[in-house]
């Protein structure tokens, strides 16, 4: 009988009845041909997969993460509760060790959605991976995690959210952003000034195929994952990297996607974009379950895949290469960065403009990090956009030190409540999220 | 009037029920390596003193194809497989004469490699040299196209005597699955076909020539004919019987559990609004997990025979019998013993059960009735914990749409209830440990046999349709049909129930009265760029499992002239 070497966990959500719109990408078909697939080889019934029905995150998992625009119902659907819950159970049945691994497969994705949140951009509405990852702090004490984003776009989200922790390692592999959304994701991003280094970009030529992907994982981020020691690895494993995606120019194949998964041991899988449905996800899908469950996908291939015809250019093999040296570099080199950073004048604000594409929604901010060596620091940001008013969102790290609890709590009880329209306060050394009374009309 | 006969492990039973009820029940026992002769025993038994001509109907469920496969008894078959891109079909051997081809269809059913016909001929060759008669076929995403299962059958069908395929048995989704069940019917199909041709040859001897139906695991039944297609689909209709017989006395809503406690084991059902719960897949048996549809039962080790132990955790009950109770010529104490210590069944020889009884006793420094009630109990709350799992376990199934996981409410049973050997004994206990109300079936002791005669014929068809492929193809039904691009949901819902009703009244059911519905019906618009290239259609139609028309439960009786 067919065993699981690795015991794993699978959520498998496709939303057969929710799309963005009709014809938009992310469409109730998207998961059909996977469901078939999987269903047909048999995925779930191998002995050592374990199929789980996803929980629904509650409004209480998303404050922990997000500040929502004016509230978490406004920017949600029951589908982001259930994808978000989908990454959750998951997470738990790791964490109470009822599996070694485990996938959320599960849409919609959430990747781009930014800490604060007035919509949708790039099809996500809120950060599913660390939705998961702060539940799993709350409840578990799970410290240091690092997220690998492997989706072909940059996890611009993800990299928001947790640009100024430390004990976050989040890198993302993906399409250069000179030549695809959302236009982010370069080598000089490496987080703010009381995280520089953490944050590591890994922007790759279009066309890159199997071997530069896998020469980014073996040569970059496994040495990086290796000094960096995490509790827990997350993979934020978007499929939009497939030689047949439709939105994007990589050639990455199914069994490349397989080798990844070996290589990288992630304990979570979260699946992130991917749109070529009938020639990539059903295929990269499988490829990824047997990986993770320690499965031979040897005889795993598109129908159509020519290795030949997607193999890299030299130039692009170098071009890598000499990416891998500056990443190297960077992390190596993350202290005297961080001094580098810090003298910089007013090195603790970023002013932003941020565009939501899905809802055509403008926000601008204005951020502002306590810089502070004995934790995470405070953080203050000033959010406006056209369609939802002014905020002011402030964040208490979970392992704020007392000058920046006291800084925070100055921040939100001293804002001026005629400027915005909500003020509120993660307090996340409390678990608390805090809702102060505004004086401007709604 | 009918006759049903149900032949368990240990006893088989069957009755004989008419417009005045239930006329006559007999219970004779089992004996594993000569069924023929325990069914027929059955039969004469029940018969005796009844006037044949008034018997219009036969129905049997049989542990002959269950029995072949625990006891690795199959005879050789051929197989034949093609699996294409995905995980090696090596994996999935079912048995030594198993051989892999080249050819693959994807998940829409296109083809992305062709048949490889030269190694189906040289695996015929191979075949033949063996002496092997009978043979499956199973190919991947065959229920989307079986084009490549019907070719390699065409190149098969002249060289043996009958050639099963994967398509033709199960409309569902799953390779691994589909391989065992094609295995498992050809495998099972020459004793099935000599067994039941016996039976029915030696009824007619007898005077007994009346239609022959089969109960199925899905608490439906079949005709005698239609079983020759679909023979494994007679595995373990046993715990199917006991439910139906639960059915006629069930509530009409709410959800029950019934529990048959026997001698070697408890089989476990839950019933919704009057109807059984179908497991997801199919039945599982020994190595193989197949797509033979069937009620969604667990079985636990617990039963009036069960071995009693005493650990360092204290009791436990079963999960193995040893022989017969203590009481009745038994080597170990069991919860019969204990009951017929309690006084609460009379037993064969009540000292030798006392005596069982006061070793336990004796080491647990209890009196003997204390031991005896511990027993009791033990056993109570080992069936209540596996029921709770069976629940959770119903609970936690997945769904796969927003609407079903938001509205899904969850599983509680308010009603209990019990049949089998001990089920008013039991009855009383669980009372006290169940959250509702709990009640003993009447004629508890063969209802599993009224089950079994009161059966309507059950069928579920599924029908895929891709527009844009311009298809249709219900694959169980050997259903395949070209269609225009204006298809719709609605087509495929009629196609669908048209298909159900012609396949159960090919299978024995009423042409008049057949109840049908669709439980799944999905359309997803396909598109490709910015443009809908088409829809592809997904609809689930089924008889679901119920009582034959006309039996009424109040009464306990058929009101059925034709019956
Ligand atoms: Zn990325
Ligand atoms: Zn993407
Ligand atoms: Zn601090």
């Amino acid at each position: 009988m067919l065993r699981a070497k690795n015991k794993t966990g699978l959520v498998f959500f496709p939303a057969f009845d929710w799309a963005i719109s009709p014809t938009h990408p992310e469409r109730e078909e998207r998961l059909l041909y996977t469901q078939d697939q999987v269903f047909e080889e048999g995925l779930l019934d191998i002995e050592g997969i374990v199929e789980y029905k996803p929980d629904l995150v509650t409004v209480k998992d998303v404050q922990r993460v997000h500040f929502c625009v004016p509230d978490p119902w406004a920017v949600m659907t029951e589908s982001h509760f259930i994808s978000a819950g989908g990454a959750k159970t998951i997470g738990m049945a790791v964490m109470d060790k009822k599996v070694d691994r485990g996938f959320a497969l599960v849409r919609p994705p959430g990747h781009h959605a930014n800490r604060v949140v007035h919509g949708a951009r790039g099809f996500c509405n809120v950060n599913i991976e660390a939705i998961m990852v702060e539940y799993l702090r709350r409840a578990y004490g799970v410290d240091r995690v690092a997220i690998v984003d492997t989706d072909c776009h940059h996890g611009d989200g993800t990299q928001d959210i947790y640009w100024h922790d430390p004990d976050t390692l989040f890198i993302s592999i993906h399409q250069d952003g000179r030549t695809l959304y959302p236009g982010s994701g370069f080598l000089n991003e490496m987080g703010g000034p009381n995280a520089v280094g953490t944050t590591i970009n890994i922007p790759l030529p279009p066309h890159t195929s199997d071997e530069g992907f896998l020469y980014a994982i073996k040569e970059m981020v496994l040495p990086i994952l290796a000094d960096f020691k995490p509790e827990l690895i997350i993979n934020s494993a978007g499929q939009d990297n497939h030689y047949s995606d439709p939105i994007t120019n990589m050639n990455f194949s199914a069994r490349g996607y397989a080798q990844l998964t070996d290589l990288l041991q992630a304990d979570i899988a979260v699946l992130e974009g991917g749109y070529s449905i009938e020639g990539a996800l059903p295929y990269v899908n499988t490829g990824i379950i047997l990986a993770m469950a320690g499965l031979d996908y040897n005889h795993l291939s598109e129908p159509d895949y020519d290795p030949e015809r997607y193999r890299q250019s030299p130039a692009t093999t170098r071009y890598i290469e000499q990416t891998g040296v500056k990443v190297l570099k960077n992390w190596r080199q993350r202290k005297a960065l961080t001094e580098a950073v810090r003298v910089q004048p007013d090195c603790g604000q970023r002013s932003r403009r941020i565009f939501y594409d899905t809802d055509s929604i403008y926000e601008t901010q204005l951020e502002n990090i306590r810089i502070c060596d004995d934790c995470a620091g405070a953080l203050r940001i000033e959010s406006t956009s056209d369609k939802r008013g002014s905020i002011l969102a402030v964040h208490l790290p979970r392992k704020a030190c007392p000058a920046c609890k006291a800084q925070a709590y100055q921040w939100y009880e001293t804002a001026p409540a005629e400027r915005f329209n909500h003020i509120f306060l993660q307090d996340r050394l409390d678990d608390a999220y805090h809702i102060r009374k505004s004086r401007v009309p709604r | 009037m009918i006759i049903g006969l149900d032949v368990g492990g240990t006893h088989t039973d069957a009755v004989l029920i008419s417009q005045n009820g239930l006329e006559k029940e007999v219970k004779v026992p089992t004996d594993e390596s000569r069924l023929f002769e325990t069914v027929l025993a059955g039969i004469e038994a029940l018969t005796d003193g009844v006037d044949l001509k008034d018997i219009r109907r036969v129905v049997l469920s049989t542990t002959l194809a269950a029995n072949l496969i625990v006891q690795n008894k199959l005879p050789p078959v051929g197989m034949v497989v093609a699996g294409g891109p995905g995980i090696d079909p090596e994996l999935f051997r079912t048995n030594p004469h198993y051989f892999i081809v080249k050819g693959a269809l994807d998940h829409r059913g296109r083809e992305i490699a062709p048949l490889d016909e030269g190694a189906v001929e040289a695996a015929v060759k191979a075949l033949k040299k063996t002496g092997i008669r009978y043979a499956g076929v199973a190919t991947k995403f065959s229920v989307h196209n079986p084009v490549h299962e019907r070719r390699i059958a065409e190149i098969m069908a002249p060289h043996f005597e009958r050639v099963f395929l994967g398509h033709q048995l199960s409309g569902s989704l799953n390779f691994p699955r589909r391989v065992a069940t094609v295995y498992l019917n050809a495998a099972v199909y020459p004793i099935h076909k000599q067994f039941f041709e016996a039976v029915k040859q030696s009824l007619a001897s007898k005077g007994l020539d009346v239609p022959l139906r089969i109960l199925k695991p899905d608490g439906g039944n079949m005709s005698f004919d239609s079983s020759f297609d679909d023979p494994a689909r007679t595995i373990l209709s046993g715990p199917s019987a006991s439910v139906m017989g639960a059915l006629a006395y069930a509530p009409k809503s709410g959800a029950t559990l019934v529990l048959d406690i026997g001698g070697t084991t408890t089989d476990m059902a839950v019933l919704i609004d009057g109807v059984p719960l179908l497991a997801p897949l199919g039945i599982e048996i020994g190595p193989y997990k197949t797509l033979i549809r069937a009620l969604q039962t667990q079985s636990i080790g617990v039963g009036g025979d069960s071995v009693v132990r005493l650990t360092d955790n204290g009791l436990t009950i079963g999960p193995d019998r040893m022989g017969r109770a203590m009481t009745y010529g038994g080597p170990v104490p069991t919860p019969t013993d204990a009951f017929c210590v309690l006084g609460l069944v009379n037993g064969g020889d009540h000292a030798r059960a006392e005596e069982g009884m006061q070793i336990l006793a004796h080491k647990m420094g209890r009196t003997l009735e204390e031991t005896a009630l511990s027993i009791f109990d033990q056993a109570c709350r080992q069936i209540m914990a596996a029921a709770r799992e069976m629940i959770d376990n119903i609970n936690s199934k997945p769904v796969y749409t927003v609407h079903e996981l938001w509205e899904g409410s969850e599983i509680k049973p308010r009603h209990l209830m019990v049949l089998g050997g001990p089920a008013p004994q039991f009855a009383d206990r669980l009372k006290e440990m169940f959250d509702g109300n709990v009640s003993v079936v009447p004629h508890w002791q063969v209802a599993n046999a009224t089950g079994c005669a009161l059966a309507r014929t059950t069928s579920e068809v599924l029908l895929f349709a891709d527009t844009a492929r311009q298809v249709a193809v219900a694959a169980g039904e050997q259903f395949h049909k070209e269609i225009t691009h204006t298809f719709t949901l609605d087509d495929a819902r009629d196609l669908a129930l048209q298909l159900l009703r012609d396949k159960a009244v090919k299978r024995g059911a009423n042409p008049e009265h057949i109840e049908m519905e669709v439980i799944e019906a999905y359309q997803f618009n396909m598109i490709r760029g910015f443009h809908t290239i088409g829809k592809n259609i997904r609809v689930r139609a089924q008889i679901k499992p119920g009582l034959i028309r006309g039996y009424d439960p109040i009464a306990g009786k058929l009101r059925r002239e034709d019956l």
